[in-house]
């Protein structure tokens, strides 16, 4: 269940969220006392237009900014209190990221980018090679893994991106306009994996998108204008 | 994978930079092992100089000799044990660009002065017993291809004519810089050849003295022995002496150490901005693997790794190349005995590695210090 009433004790428990920029003596609220629970095992698409702090809150949900007040409980843990490095290992440990453009190391195939956050873990070699292999099979790319990333397509290096995100079988995906860079043939490829995360390994899914055939896949689709969240379809509880 | 394959990933992200900055560190570590060996070759000998010799010379200058007279009166003097004496003799052989030191030495106890020299019994016997006998230096055997039983042949230049002696012994040092380029030979046979002012003349005493700690004060006793005298002393430990040698050619420590310092704070400012921009370049990569989890330690060591490995590699090479060319400098400049040590290969590595460290300081600190959400809108 997703609720916007901050009376939740979802997996993900925001409360009074605010983010404030400052430019200069202007004074920008991107978001304002914002509440949200997601359940585990949700799947939910936030959209709004340019600007509206979508990227903002995925940051802030991801651990990757701290807010300007509020709390972010995950899993019964606040990670606005927690220092620099700590709130490091909790990312390693529970959350998966996919950007828009992919941001894989170029540098390294298609192997080696998804074993990268294993490298943090006290995986033996043979343990981790294992598990890259396995998420490089759920994504369709068990024959790419010496490839780098020069040598995919665009929809496979968000395929690579994607086993790197999971490899770790955090406690929830982030995917910030994952289809952003795609054609639509990859995109549609990209939101099958999405689903199929969600549906047949009950991954919790959080997705950022302005693309209304992306938002669609997900059962519930959050609104966010001005730094507030709206429902716009899908079960949300009161 | 290892954080290993991941710098080395990294380091052939830009091969020619890469190797660019290995050749900046190497070339500094080749100039600092040619400097190192330069040193020693300079200095070597001051350093090398016993504590418990001094140097007895005639207090005008060393070119003015001193009576033969004089070695059993300063043997008296409390303090000394041992004295033996020599002539520079300044032959050419061949060419006058085949260098080496000649000494006409006082043969009975010459060799007991230099324990530090060691010559085959049976060779030095041969000499004692060969008027027209020398010893050569190994280096200088080596150089020239001499052996023993070898004639050779010297034109004087002090001392006018051909002078002809048979190689009877070769000496070799027990440490890496002791000289083993000179070339001893009776005074005995000086002295019957070239007669006039040499005959119970000697250019120079050496001393040994009891106790070392005591040595100033037994020079002062020395040179007061002889004060007011026709032939005045002046007397100096073997350091002194030695080192007074190397001062005629100007503060060339100091220039060392001056060049040393410029290259080294050069290579410091030149590899800090390359790996500052490589940061930079990467600032987006770097905010990925924050994402990912890695701490800002995590970075900061994977940035200084990134140039302690282009410092270790770079720097080891350029310290290996000057250890393959200071045999060849010993060689080309005669009279000077090149040597680079182990250890001073080893502290020329760690010199780079302190270098890159400091260096890479800066770049790795503003890596640590990076903003994800900054970071990653410059994706």
């Amino acid at each position: 269940m997703v609720r916007l009433d901050g009376q939740g004790q979802g997996l993900i428990q925001v409360r009074g969220l605010d983010k404030v920029y400052r430019r200069g003596s202007e004074v920008i609220h991107v978001l304002q006392g914002l509440n949200l629970d997601v359940d585990a095992g949700e799947f939910v698409a936030f959209m709004g237009p340019s600007g509206s702090g979508k990227t903002t809150l995925l940051n802030l949900l991801g651990g990757l900014d701290r807010p300007s007040a509020g709390r972010i409980i995950v899993d019964g843990v606040d990670i606005t209190r927690l220092s620099n490095s700590e709130l490091a290992r909790w990312r390693a440990r529970h959350v998966g990221f996919v950007f828009q453009t992919f941001n894989l190391i170029p540098v390294l195939t298609a192997f080696q980018n998804v074993e990268l956050p294993l490298l943090l873990t006290r995986l033996s070699r043979a343990e981790r090679r294992q598990r890259v292999e396995a998420a490089l099979r759920l994504v369709g790319l068990a024959d790419r893994m010496k490839h780098y990333p020069r040598e995919l397509s665009g929809g496979q290096e968000q395929r690579v991106a994607i086993a790197r995100a999971i490899v770790t079988d955090p406690t929830f995906l982030l995917c910030d306009e994952p289809t952003g860079d795609l054609d639509r043939r990859s995109a549609e490829e990209i939101l099958d994996l999405l689903v199929a995360l969600h549906r047949e390994f009950g991954k919790t899914i959080l997705l950022v998108t302005h693309d209304m055939r992306a938002a669609e896949r997900a059962p519930v689709v959050l609104h966010l204008d001005k730094g507030v969240l709206v429902e716009a379809r899908g079960g949300v509880g009161v | 994978m290892t954080f290993g394959t991941l710098i080395w990933a990294n380091l052939r992200r830009r091969k020619l930079r890469t190797l660019l900055t290995m050749a900046s560190f190497g070339s500094a570590l080749f100039l600092y092992g040619i400097l190192r060996a330069l040193h020693g070759a300079l200095y070597g000998g001051v350093e090398l100089a016993s504590a418990s010799r001094l140097v007895v010379i005639n207090r005008v200058s060393l070119t003015q000799p001193l009576p033969q007279a004089y070695g059993e009166k300063i043997r008296r003097v409390p303090g000394v044990v041992a004295v033996t004496s020599a002539n520079w003799f300044g032959g050419v052989y061949q060419d006058e660009r085949n260098f080496f030191p000649q000494f006409a030495i006082e043969a009975e106890t010459y060799r007991d002065m230099y324990p530090e020299f060691v010559i085959p019994d049976e060779q030095w016997q041969a000499f004692l017993r060969d008027r027209q006998g020398c010893v050569i230096g190994e280096a200088t055997a080596r150089r020239f291809g001499f052996q023993v039983g070898d004639r050779v042949v010297l034109r004087g230049t002090i001392f006018p004519g051909t002078w002809e002696f048979n190689v009877r012994a070769i000496y070799r040092g027990t440490r890496d810089l002791d000289d083993t380029t000179q070339f001893w030979f009776h005074r005995e046979y000086l002295e019957e050849r070239a007669g006039g002012w040499v005959r119970g003349m000697v250019g120079w005493y050496v001393v040994r003295v009891a106790d070392p700690d005591r040595a100033l004060e037994v020079a002062r006793a020395i040179d007061a022995r002889f004060a007011n005298s026709p032939w005045e002393t002046k007397t100096e430990p073997e350091q002194a002496f030695t080192a007074s040698f190397v001062k005629q050619m100007g503060n060339v420590q100091f220039l060392i150490l001056t060049v040393g310092a410029v290259v080294f704070a050069t290579l410091l400012l030149v590899t800090g901005n390359t790996m500052a921009m490589a940061v930079r370049e990467r600032t987006g990569e770097l905010g990925v693997l924050k994402t990912l989890g890695f701490t800002d330690t995590n970075l900061l060591l994977l940035v200084e790794a990134e140039i302690l490995v282009q410092a270790l590699i770079g720097g080891g090479l350029g310290v290996l190349a000057a250890g393959a060319v200071v045999p060849g400098l010993s060689r080309a400049i005669p009279g000077m005995i090149f040597h680079l040590s182990l250890p001073e290969v080893v502290s020329g590595v760690l010199l780079a590695l302190g270098v890159g460290g400091v260096a890479g300081l800066l770049p790795a600190l503003s890596a640590a210090r990076l903003s994800v959400a900054a970071a990653l809108r410059r994706v």
